[in-house]
């Protein structure tokens, strides 16, 4: 892993109203790292992610996202990165190939690099018979790791996964896990959500979020030494009940 | 009981919270009324019109001034040949020419027969026959005033397209026509809309697994729009009767009372397609193709059923806006009482019994 | 007329149900003829990733789809005949968020406690508990309310009634730990009140928090049994193994042809020798020529993820 940053956060912040969804939170994150971005439900994940994507304004501080600025370059950082979440994912009705090639076609790619690509998902993911199927019909643990490869199908800097391996059965969790290991290798940033406390534990770093702060920032390691736990899960139970607010 | 008037209360929430619904479904009659009013009787008052008179006898000053003192023509040009006619209408002005023939007076008191050509702006159709038809009528009008008895056979065929009272007004017919098709939409298009919503959101699945009786929540989500409706048909009437001076000649019970069986047809049409629909999307889609176009169409305020091929005249009989409207035109209008539509209402109270007994039968008590 | 009896005494049986559904031109075999009983008043768990048919069981058992073979009892009572009945009985919230998100919460907890005949008041000592957690913000619109706060007013008016048997669909699926260690907390309590529950969730740890679990994959129950004993079930020695060096490490065992199966579990990755009989030692030495340094092997005893995924392989394979 290099240094070069892709993710700068400095004291970013978004307020609704009068209510603090993120509250100055600063971090910074390296090309090729896996970061977990843990919290609470309604601990201001949701929102921090939207800002990085380039989908929300922040209200204050600063960020850059594969060196663009998220409040002047959204359009830059929506080419620059990959996302994909437990919610939406794929087209349902279309078959895996459609999929790959409507996506291919979204990120510009070219239509022999589309051709190309398509045929290795297909082999990659073990999907030659199923490759005519619709979406709908393929177990959830396919349709995951198909739907995380068609968001770095343009070789993004970054990809945002947004609880991508809810409801996903422990085999394919497993192998979607290799699939984020992949693309952290070939020099992808992972940044990632999860309500999988083991799965924290395969990130090379981790946030935690409570109340709109980051509360901790550390490699799963340091975190379970700092607040003498065995695992992620004790970690994240100490910091989350100290949540105040009403989610 | 209790769970009955339980759930009636939270279909009023639901209702009273989405305001933008809501607003819609009160303000469409209104806004349709004053439209449809508006424009109707706009576009016929004070249309120009020129007159290429080759008679200048006392027959055809009369009708001119006859026609001039009608506010529904402007007489603004007289033209001295058939030259002149394709300017004035190139201009834009004139809408309509009325050119009266050589030896006009003559030929009417002679032999009984006159001809009247009437040139019509044609470019815009709904217009040009609107004209027509209204100078058609001033014709009449003027042919009965001379006294005469017998018939003249004018080269313009005296073609009535739409139902006409004396005063000439749009208004006349088309207050019938909206009220079935407001009512339409607000009882099965929302009903249906609202029942979809419960299976879309999932609430269904809740209430399905409750004592509640299937039949109970069909009939309690469907009173708040029979008042809503009614409510509408309130509107309408008195729109109609202070804002467009539109009488109500006959019973004003009897009236209401076949508002409310219509409503309640429509409702019926609503359970139906609630039944055979699992989105709200595809509920308003089949509510607009199947109710919407077909009331518009075939109830016969916009098109007259007549003139369509015989087809079409027969699929119109199974449209329930078809009977209502004429129910509605008959009381309302004509000042008739029950004994002149009771076969029509008859027709309605069937056809509300059958969709009502197919609705109930396709009404799942499980989910699939 | 013996089964007749037992019906009695159990507040579910299920016996050979099998449902299909048509997606698109395929048909997809939800259920695969499955049967278990639950006793009265026990807290029983269906655990399965999504795709292996716990909603349409418990939509079965809730009689609000009918199953095409087998039969099933919901409190004694047949689920195809005396459906009625049943509705009055259960208690049941479904996985999608289900209430009326323009109602406010006490409208809602009002509404669904009409329609079953009874008022907040009867039996609020039931509720209590899981209401007063949410009765701050009783004026506030359900769909205003945050995911935790959502799934207890759902449990709340699944209760409202006092149901004798209770189905919860995923009730903690996208819930974060805090709020899901809060929930199984109230179903615990909720259990001391002798409802019969049954839960139905994807994660796997929580298979450890019933008193007895089906582990469920594609349509068929994999294991049935109280948690401890499946732990107890796993038929081979398991290891954890942890080294400096982890992504290298799992290509390691991965290749290493002594190795049955290798799964990562947080900083450990478990692993099944293809010999029962190899020793710490040896697994020690072959990673310690393999110059991995801060190694660390040590046998564990299975959890319920282990053995899903080994009876994952062994019902596939």
């Amino acid at each position: 892993m290099d240094n070069q940053k892709v993710i700068v956060v400095d004291e970013l912040t978004k307020r609704f109203e009068d209510f603090i969804a993120v509250d100055r939170i600063s971090f910074e994150v390296s090309k090729g790292e896996i970061f977990g971005f843990l919290g609470a439900n309604g601990a201001g994940k949701t929102t921090a992610m939207r800002m990085l994507c380039g989908l929300s304004i922040p209200s204050s501080g600063k960020a850059s996202v594969a060196g663009f600025d998220v409040f002047h370059q959204t359009e830059a950082i929506k080419k620059s990165i990959g996302y994909m979440s437990q919610k939406f994912s794929l087209y349902e009705d279309l078959t895996i190939k459609e999929n790959i090639r409507f996506y291919g076609g979204i990120y510009g790619l070219s239509k022999t690099q589309i051709i190309d690509k398509t045929k290795y998902l297909v082999e990659h993911l073990h999907l030659q018979k199923h490759e005519n199927s619709l979406v709908k019909s393929i177990p959830l643990g396919w349709k995951q790791k198909l739907a995380f490869s068609v968001a770095i199908v343009h070789d993004p800097a970054i990809v945002f996964l947004d609880e991508p391996t809810g409801g996903v059965d422990p085999i394919a969790r497993r192998e979607f896990w290799e699939l984020i290991y992949d693309a952290s290798e070939r020099g992808i940033t992972v940044f990632v959500t999860t309500h999988y406390m083991d799965e924290a534990e395969y990130c090379n770093r981790v946030s935690i979020m409570v109340d709109g702060k980051i509360e901790a920032l550390d490699t799963p390691k340091q975190l379970k030494h700092r607040f003498e736990s065995g695992s992620m899960d004790e970690v994240f139970l100490k910091l989350a009940r100290k949540a105040v607010r009403g989610e | 009981m209790k769970q009955f008037i339980a759930f009636i209360k939270k279909e009023f929430f639901h209702i009273w919270r989405d305001k933008r619904t809501l607003f819609i479904l009160l303000g469409m009659p209104i806004t349709q009324i004053i439209i449809f009013g508006f424009a109707l009787s706009n576009e016929v008052k004070n249309s120009k019109l020129a007159i290429l008179d080759f008679s200048k006898d006392v027959a055809s000053q009369q009708l001119i001034q006859k026609l001039s003192a009608s506010k529904y023509f402007d007489a603004t040009a007289q033209l001295k040949s058939f030259k002149d006619v394709e300017p004035v209408f190139r201009q834009g002005k004139v809408k309509i020419v009325v050119v009266i023939p050589q030896q006009f007076a003559n030929d009417l008191q002679h032999t009984n027969q006159a001809q009247i050509q009437l040139i019509c702006d044609g470019s815009d159709p709904n217009v040009a026959s609107t004209l027509k038809n209204y100078a058609t009528a001033v014709i009449m009008d003027f042919q009965k005033a001379l006294g005469n008895q017998q018939k003249l056979p004018y080269r313009i065929e005296p073609e009535i397209r739409m139902m006409y009272n004396p005063e000439l007004k749009g208004a006349y017919s088309f207050v019938p026509g909206v009220m079935a098709l407001i009512l339409m939409l607000t009882c099965a298009m929302m009903t249906s809309i609202a029942i979809v919503k419960e299976k879309e959101m999932g609430t269904m699945e809740i209430i399905l697994v409750s004592p509640l009786k299937p039949f109970g929540v069909v009939v309690a989500k469907a009173v708040p729009y029979m008042l809503l409706s009614m409510v509408n048909v309130a509107s309408i009437l008195l729109l109609s009767v202070f804002v467009l001076d539109v009488p109500i000649r006959g019973s004003l019970l009897l009236l209401i009372s076949e508002g409310l069986l219509f409503t309640i047809t429509s409702l019926a049409l609503g359970l139906l397609i609630s039944s055979i629909t699992d989105s709200q999307q595809v509920a308003m889609l089949v509510s607009l193709m199947g109710l919407f176009l077909p009331t518009t169409v075939f109830s016969g305020y916009m098109f007259p059923i007549e003139n369509m091929p015989l087809p079409l005249q027969i699929i119109s009989n199974i449209v329930p806006a078809k009977w209502f409207y004429f129910i509605v035109k008959t009381i309302m209008i004509k000042g008739l009482g029950f004994s002149y539509v009771w076969k029509e209402t008859l027709i309605l109270f069937g056809m509300t019994i059958v969709l009502f007994g197919i609705s109930i039968k396709n009404f799942k008590t499980r989910l699939a | 007329m013996a089964k007749f009896n037992l019906n009695k005494m159990s507040g579910v049986v299920v016996e050979n149900i099998g449902k299909k559904y048509l997606v698109g031109k395929s048909e997809l075999v939800a259920l695969k003829g499955i049967s278990f009983e639950v006793t009265k008043g026990e807290l029983f768990g269906i655990v399965g990733p999504d795709g292996a048919g716990k909603t349409s069981l418990f939509r079965v058992l809730t009689t609000l789809l009918l199953a095409e073979t087998g039969r099933a009892w919901v409190d004694g009572l047949d689920t195809v005949k005396d459906y009625k009945e049943i509705r009055k009985r259960v208690g049941y919230m479904p996985g999608k968020f289900s209430l009326y998100q323009d109602l406010t919460v006490e409208e809602n907890l009002d509404f669904f406690a009409t329609i079953f005949n009874t008022s907040i008041e009867e039996n609020y000592d039931l509720i209590k508990d899981i209401y007063q957690q949410i009765e701050p913000f009783k004026k506030r619109r359900a769909g205003k309310l945050s995911g935790g706060m959502k799934q207890k007013l759902a449990l709340c008016c699944a209760l409202i009634h006092k149901p004798t048997v209770l189905f919860l669909d995923e009730p903690t699926t996208g819930v974060d730990a805090v709020s899901r260690k809060e929930f199984w907390d109230m179903l615990q309590r909720l259990k001391q009140q002798g409802i019969t529950i049954l839960v139905s969730t994807p994660y796997m740890d929580e298979a450890a928090l019933c008193d007895r679990v089906a582990l469920m994959q594609n349509g068929r129950i994999l294991a049935i049994d109280r948690p401890e004993n499946i732990n107890k079930s796993f038929a081979h020695p398991l290891w954890a193994v942890q080294s400096e060096n982890m992504l290298g490490l799992h290509k390691t065992l991965k290749q290493w042809d002594a190795v049955a199966s290798c799964y990562s579990f947080g900083e450990y990755y478990h692993i099944v020798m293809k010999n029962d009989d190899s020793s710490m030692d040896s697994i020690q030495n072959y990673l310690h020529d393999k110059e991995y340094q801060q190694i660390l092997v040590k046998k564990i005893d299975a959890n319920i993820e282990d053995c899903f995924m080994d009876l994952m392989n062994n019902a596939n394979g």
